[in-house]
């Protein structure tokens, strides 16, 4: 498979373990990935790379996740890129703010990379019928 | 005018048996020389007898009187001789004329002879022109007249009545030669208008019967109810005969029974026809010349007998009066006596009248008593009277009360008693004092009374100031409690954001040990030797097992902190329990055991949390899988219209739950076997949550379980769930 032609696929997570992990499993998957540790970084990357799906954690140093996520859907350029938001949060009222805060779906951590992997297949697919 | 011979001394000749006549009539003279009554009526009846004189009259003078009287007559009523009375005032009068003349004088009706306008006067001899033939005591013939002989004129004068004339004037002569003719006969007469005056006053009539019953004399009373003339009415004159009739038969019966003794007579009033009821006192009277009468004097008792019933009658009210009245006085005395106060009447002078048994004991001695009881008694007496002499001398109205303290003994214990005298004045219809009525109330009780009210008002404000200072600690305590609360609730909160905190702490190195577990076994870093990935699956249960139990954590967290999100929704219970069996499928494989689903016949959806559903579904069937070695699970879906409640069952053949850890399986971290060396492993939330939740979606879960016989765990929720 070339790792030129795949969808690009910027991943958001301060934690390294986690980002480098679902970044491994992406590319053995076939995608072609970017990083970001913080919503700084995401919005730099997403506005130079025009991603076509964004994996945001929603607790991030600095810019958290929430305002990364509004800014980027408040921008005409990259409106309409998928965000899926990924959070070891689970209490009730997350997924909500995600969802206000712009994100198109919600995941929840723990989350296996295979799972993972069928969530962002099912965006990505979603994304390109509309 | 024929005229009568003069009085002559010579006798005038008379035949033999003339001669005895006259003999005869000159004996009965000398026997009944003193009576001129008798010897008139004798010499009018020898007139009669042998000169055939019909009718005669003779008179007599009055020279005292002055008058003219009758003595006797023959052939002409008696009482008209009797009543017979004539003045000797007018010497024109022919009877008075005639008493001076010598010779007999013929009086015509109307004239008489000589004197015109002189009416000839009413004689005894009625009416018609009669003779009058002067008697005198055969001394000179122009002496006046002592009487005169009064015959029916035309008789012509014969030898016989000259003889009677000259004897019967020489016995008047005589006899009142002896005395005073007209005393004798007015004092008779008046002894005689006295009788019958006497006897008429009497109110009480009077009878004088003969032997025979027949009537011989009566009184005008007597005369009132036995006679009745013609002229009178029918019913007083049938009266009168029923009168007679019950006079007789009560003389009748009188005479057969005793005749001394009285009897009673029921007799009618003639004049209203009222009952009259007579007492006959009855005596027999023997006159040599009547012969025997008997006299009956009736006693009217009408009155007496009305009398005598009324006072039987009285009598007899005034004893059933008695009656009444000693019936209520013993009553009074046993209710005064039942009275436990004691009760004295005293009477105006302070004298004591009545008392009650109770009083008897305060005031009386009854036998020689101890000295002290005597003085008990005095001193008693003493306070008493000067209580009622207050009473006395004080002006009290009639409805007024006297009320006063005495302290009194018991004469008995020489205990004082204080006593409450109560005195009332009884008073006549008058208004006169006529008793004191004084009662004793004991005071001891009121004064324990008012001593015991008085602790228990003390008690009770006391126990009021501890009920205020218990109530101000409550109110303390309270407020402690209430920021114990908020302090607790802040701890919750705390550790509800601890927990949630810890979780996705522990969450994100989770994530990373099964990610890369996972990338692993997936071969991103080549294919793995055999032991390897049997060791990497090892990793990744293990690793699953943990975040089992930190989702429990967080799910019971969540729903402690109540931000257990729900999403509500239709759907059908029986497509809930095929998913369940296909996430268990693998442990079900694993089991070998018998998984077999009931599905409903009722198709109507629920509404409520899907999610939270099957939770509860598969931790219920995930349960019954771990305590089962052998047998059969069954899951059944049921629908009660009734209730409008939905449920799903699962039933196991496992080992079963002792009745007395069905409670206690529902509770946090628990499981029948809590020892370090349990048998089966989990968290022991399982059951918490499943209950949790449940309750949050409106419903429960039961169990039905015993040991060694399998267990029944049931949700059952409400097909339509409150919000």
């Amino acid at each position: 498979m070339s790792t030129n032609q795949g969808p690009l696929i910027l991943v958001v997570d301060d934690y390294e373990d986690a980002r480098e992990m679902y970044a491994e499993y992406l590319r053995f998957c076939g995608f072609r990935v970017a990083e970001a540790r913080n919503g700084n970084e995401a919005l730099e990357q997403a506005f130079a790379l025009m991603p076509d799906l964004i994996l945001m954690d929603l607790s991030l140093p600095g810019m958290d996740g929430w305002e990364a996520t509004r800014q980027l859907k408040a921008d005409e350029r990259t409106r309409q890129i998928p965000v899926v938001a990924l959070t070891g949060h689970a209490l009730a009222g997350a997924s909500e703010d995600a969802k206000k805060a712009g994100c198109d779906s919600f995941v929840t951590k723990p989350c296996l990379p295979d799972d993972l992997v069928v969530e962002v297949r099912r965006m990505l697919h979603l994304a390109k019928q509309t | 005018m024929p005229s009568l011979p003069a009085r002559s001394s010579s006798r005038p000749t008379v035949s033999p048996h003339r001669d005895a006549s006259r003999l005869e009539l000159l004996e009965y003279y000398l026997v009944h020389h003193e009576d001129l009554a008798g010897c008139a009526r004798a010499s009018l009846e020898w007139l009669n007898g042998y000169a055939g004189v019909k009718r005669s009259v003779c008179l007599a003078v009055d020279t005292e009187a002055g008058i003219l009287i009758g003595i006797a007559g023959f052939g002409v009523p008696n009482e008209d001789v009797d009543l017979f009375a004539w003045p000797l005032s007018d010497t024109r009068d022919p009877l008075v004329a005639a008493l001076a003349s010598p010779d007999p004088i013929v009086c015509k009706p109307g004239r008489v002879t000589g004197h015109v306008g002189r009416v000839t006067p009413a004689t005894p001899l009625g009416a018609g022109p009669f003779t009058a033939i002067p008697l005198r005591g055969g001394g000179e013939t122009d002496d006046a007249a002592l009487g005169l002989l009064l015959l029916r004129a035309g008789i012509g004068s014969s030898a016989d009545i000259s003889w009677l004339v000259t004897v019967l004037g020489q016995k008047v002569d005589q006899i009142r030669g002896r005395g005073s003719l007209a005393e004798e006969v007015r004092k008779l007469r008046r002894e005689r208008a006295l009788f019958f005056t006497i006897i008429n006053a009497v109110t009480d009539p009077i009878l004088l019967t003969d032997t025979e019953g027949r009537l011989i004399m009566a009184n005008a009373r007597a005369e009132k109810l036995f006679a009745a003339s013609e002229e009178e009415s029918e019913g007083r004159r049938r009266a009168v005969e029923l009168n007679n009739m019950f006079f007789s038969a009560a003389l009748s019966r009188t005479a057969v029974e005793a005749p001394s003794e009285a009897r009673e007579l029921l007799l009618v009033d003639p004049s209203d026809g009222s009952d009259l009821l007579f007492e006959v006192l009855r005596s027999t009277v023997e006159d040599p010349r009547e012969g025997t009468g008997i006299v009956s004097v009736l006693r009217n008792i009408t009155d007496l007998r009305r009398a005598t019933e009324q006072i039987e009658e009285n009598y007899q009210r005034l004893r059933v009066l008695e009656a009444g009245a000693r019936a209520e006085r013993d009553r009074l005395n046993l209710i005064i006596d039942s009275v436990a106060d004691p009760i004295i009447v005293t009477d105006p002078m302070g004298e004591t009248v009545l008392m009650n048994a109770p009083a008897e004991d305060l005031f009386t001695v009854f036998q020689p008593a101890f000295d002290s009881a005597e003085r008990s008694v005095q001193a008693n007496d003493a306070h008493f009277s000067s209580f009622i002499s207050g009473l006395l001398l004080g002006e009290t109205g009639p409805g007024e009360i006297r009320r006063g303290e005495i302290s009194l003994v018991n004469p008995n214990t020489s205990e004082p008693i204080p006593v409450e005298a109560i005195a009332g004045k009884v008073l006549s219809d008058s208004g006169e004092l006529t008793a004191v009525v004084t009662i004793l109330h004991d005071r001891r009780e009121a004064l324990e009374r008012g001593r015991l009210y008085e602790q228990l008002k003390m008690a009770s404000e006391e126990l009021q100031v501890r009920v205020q200072a218990a109530t101000a600690e409550l109110a303390t305590q309270n407020e402690l409690l209430r920021r114990q609360a908020i302090e607790l609730e802040q701890a919750s909160r705390l550790k509800s954001q601890f927990l949630a905190n810890m979780s996705h702490e522990f969450r994100t190195p989770l994530n990373a040990i099964l990610g890369y577990t996972h990338m692993l076994l997936q071969g991103v870093a080549g294919d793995l030797q055999p032991a390897v990935k049997r060791q990497m699956q090892r990793i990744d249960s293990n690793g699953r097992h943990l975040l089992t139990i930190i989702n429990e954590i967080l799910d019971i967290t969540r729903i402690e902190a109540g931000k257990m999100p729900m999403q509500l929704s239709g759907f059908n219970l029986n497509d809930v329990v095929p998913e369940v069996m296909a996430e268990l499928d693998a442990v079900i494989a694993r089991s070998k055991l018998t998984v077999t689903p009931h599905l409903s016949s009722e198709v109507s959806p629920v509404y409520s949390d899907r999610q939270k559903v099957k939770q509860i579904v598969v931790n219920l069937l995930s349960n019954a899988l771990k305590f089962t070695h052998q047998g059969t699970i069954e899951i059944a879906v049921r629908f009660d219209p009734g209730t409008r409640a939905a449920s799903v069952e699962v039933s196991d053949t496992g080992i079963g739950i002792a009745p007395e850890h069905h409670e206690r399986i529902f509770e946090d971290f628990r499981q029948v076997d809590d020892s370090p060396s349990r048998q089966y492993g989990g968290t022991g939330l399982g059951l918490a949550i499943c209950r949790r939740l449940a309750t949050a979606l409106g419903g429960r879960i039961s169990l039905h379980s015993h040991v060694g016989q399998g267990s029944t765990f049931t949700l059952t929720i409400p097909v339509e769930t409150p919000p």
